[in-house]
Formats: structure tokens, C-alpha cells, sequence
């Protein structure tokens, strides 16, 4: 295999196995998030303002590793600067 | 296919492009700046009033109430700039229900320069409120072992907030167009919806972020007042 193989083969390697695990992770995490929120919705609906802003900001801030993960798997496809380099 | 609106060039002279992110950027400054203009022109303070100066209000209000809840006292101190955030980001990503339009908020460049904005505008309000050796204090809060830390923090937290608001109005374009190639029919409709929904919860947390933020460097005056063990 030649360089540029070897990198396209990484690279495609590395953007499924990154996306699988980058949204595994938070998936996980904002399960947690939600079953709890929802059960204390279900105790205290009389908060439900704070809870679910406070749920937002957190699913937010949760979903942003997820969003990373997509982002790095985007450059590994379509702006690889490895693969500019060889080619280059 | 392209990554990001950046890429799309309407004109080009030399050095100076003029690409989709600023051309829509611009647009969307002068609705808003007009249509507010338009809006508060003839405003009235009687009971009788027209359907868009309720509209603005509702907005307003509501915007100033969010505020107030994350902690911050006096919203309107800190309504121009929060709510300047809030409704540009959410018009951007409301506008994509126009063919042929490209949300600014889709190119790193856009979100970069507004999470400039709020890593610039934290000291400027924290000084403000609490002056310039209470605000450096706030950095060794716990210990001066945490100084570090607290500066690394202030300069993820503002990567973060440009990535994840990029990444996020991004792929929502990039999804619909590689649903386009596999089921051209209703269901890039679908996911168009939920790109929708996405851009306006993403408005909403970038601005409370950027509320949130703000609240901690103004509020860290009370923290310190309260009577500390140790030191």
C-alpha cells in the first residue's frame, strides 16, 4: 500500500469508529439525564420550569462531545489535511 | 459538497471575497435592524396596539425573564447583548426554511466571532460590576492553585461554545443533503423540521450559556462576602 492508501484506509477507519463511539458516550449519559429529569418532573411538577431549563443547557452541554466527535469525523472525511498533504 | 457557506463565492475581487456567510449575515442584520426600526416606530403605550409591537414584546419580555432566572438582576443591563445573540442566532437558523438559503451560523467563522463576542463581553460586565481587583480575585477563587485552571476554563469554554453551535447548525445542512442522495422524497422534509427545532434550542442555550457566564463573573462579589473557613 502507498501512502495515500494507507491514509485514506485510516482516515475511514478512524471517522466510523469515532462516530460510533462519540455518540455511544453521550447517548449513555443523556439517558441518565432524561430518566432522572423525568422522574423528578413526576415528584415536583411544580418546578418544571427550572427543570427542564436546566435539562436543556445540561442535554446541551452533554451533546456537544457528540458534536465534536462529528465534527472531527467530518474533517477526517472531507477536509483530511493529511491527505491535502500527500497530495500536495 | 460543501462544508460550510464560506465556500460558496457570489464575488471576487482579489484579495476580498464576498461568500455566503457574509452576504447572509448582512441580510439578516437588516431585517432585523429594519424590522425592528419599522416595529418601534409608531409604538403606542395605550391598550390598542398593533400585532407586531405584541409580537416584540413578547419576545422582549420573555427574553428579560430568562434572564433574571439564571441570576442576572438587572436584565435590561444585560438585554442588549444577550438578546442581540439569542435573535440572531435564532433568526439564522429560522431562515432555512427559505430555498437556496444557507444559515451564517453553519460556517466556524460566524460562531467564532459570536463566542469572541461573549469571552470579551465576561470581564467587561465582571469588571463593571465588581471592579478590576475583585474580578482577578475571582480567578483564585477556591485557591490560587485553581488560577490555571479557571483561565484554561474560560478558553475551552468559549472553543466549546463556537463548535457546538457550528457542528450543530452544520450538520444539520450536511444531514439533509446526504438524505437528498439516498430518499430525495418527504423525508429531508422531515429532518428539515427537526433542524428547526435544533436551531432555536441552540439560540436558546447559547444565549443562556452566555447569561450564564456573565452571572458567574458578576455574582462571585456575593460568593466572596460569605464568611470563608479556611482563609
Amino acid at each position: 500500500m502507498d501512502n495515500m492508501t494507507i491514509i485514506a484506509v485510516a482516515s475511514i477507519i478512524t471517522a466510523g469508529i469515532t462516530t460510533g463511539f462519540g455518540t455511544m458516550a453521550p447517548a449513555l449519559g443523556e439517558g441518565r439525564a432524561v430518566a432522572t429529569a423525568l422522574s423528578s418532573l413526576a415528584q415536583q411538577p411544580d418546578a418544571s420550569a427550572t427543570i427542564t431549563r436546566t435539562l436543556f443547557v445540561g442535554l446541551a452541554m452533554i451533546e456537544s462531545t457528540a458534536i465534536y466527535c462529528f465534527v472531527i469525523t467530518m474533517i477526517l472525511i472531507f477536509v483530511n489535511p493529511f491527505w491535502n498533504h500527500v497530495i500536495a | 459538497m460543501r462544508l460550510s457557506a464560506d465556500e460558496l463565492i457570489f464575488w471576487q475581487y482579489g484579495f476580498f471575497k464576498l461568500n455566503a456567510t457574509i452576504v447572509f449575515t448582512w441580510g439578516l442584520m437588516l431585517v432585523l435592524a429594519v424590522g425592528s426600526k419599522l416595529i418601534t416606530r409608531k409604538i403606542s403605550t395605550d391598550m390598542k396596539r398593533s400585532r407586531w409591537q405584541n409580537l416584540l414584546e413578547i419576545i422582549i419580555t420573555g427574553m428579560e425573564k430568562q434572564i433574571e432566572e439564571v441570576g442576572l438582576g438587572q436584565p435590561r443591563k444585560y438585554l442588549p447583548f444577550l438578546g442581540t445573540l439569542f435573535l440572531f442566532v435564532a433568526a439564522s437558523s429560522l431562515c432555512t426554511v427559505i430555498p437556496g438559503y444557507q444559515p451564517p451560523t453553519g460556517s466556524l467563522s460566524t460562531t467564532t466571532a459570536l463566542a469572541l463576542c461573549v469571552f470579551v463581553s465576561v470581564p467587561f460586565f465582571g469588571i463593571n460590576e465588581q471592579g478590576v481587583g475583585n474580578y482577578i480575585k475571582s480567578y483564585m477563587q477556591p485557591t490560587p492553585i485553581m488560577l490555571p485552571f479557571n483561565i484554561l476554563s474560560e478558553l475551552t469554554r468559549t472553543l466549546a461554545l463556537a463548535v457546538r453551535l457550528f457542528g450543530n447548525m452544520m450538520s444539520g445542512a450536511m444531514i439533509v443533503g446526504i438524505l437528498l442522495t439516498l430518499v430525495p422524497f418527504i423525508f429531508p422534509i422531515i429532518m428539515t423540521v427537526l433542524g428547526l427545532l435544533t436551531g432555536m434550542v441552540q439560540a436558546y442555550i447559547f444565549s443562556i450559556l452566555a447569561a450564564v457566564y456573565i452571572a458567574a463573573a458578576t455574582r462571585a462579589r456575593v460568593a466572596s462576602l460569605q464568611p470563608n473557613t479556611k482563609h
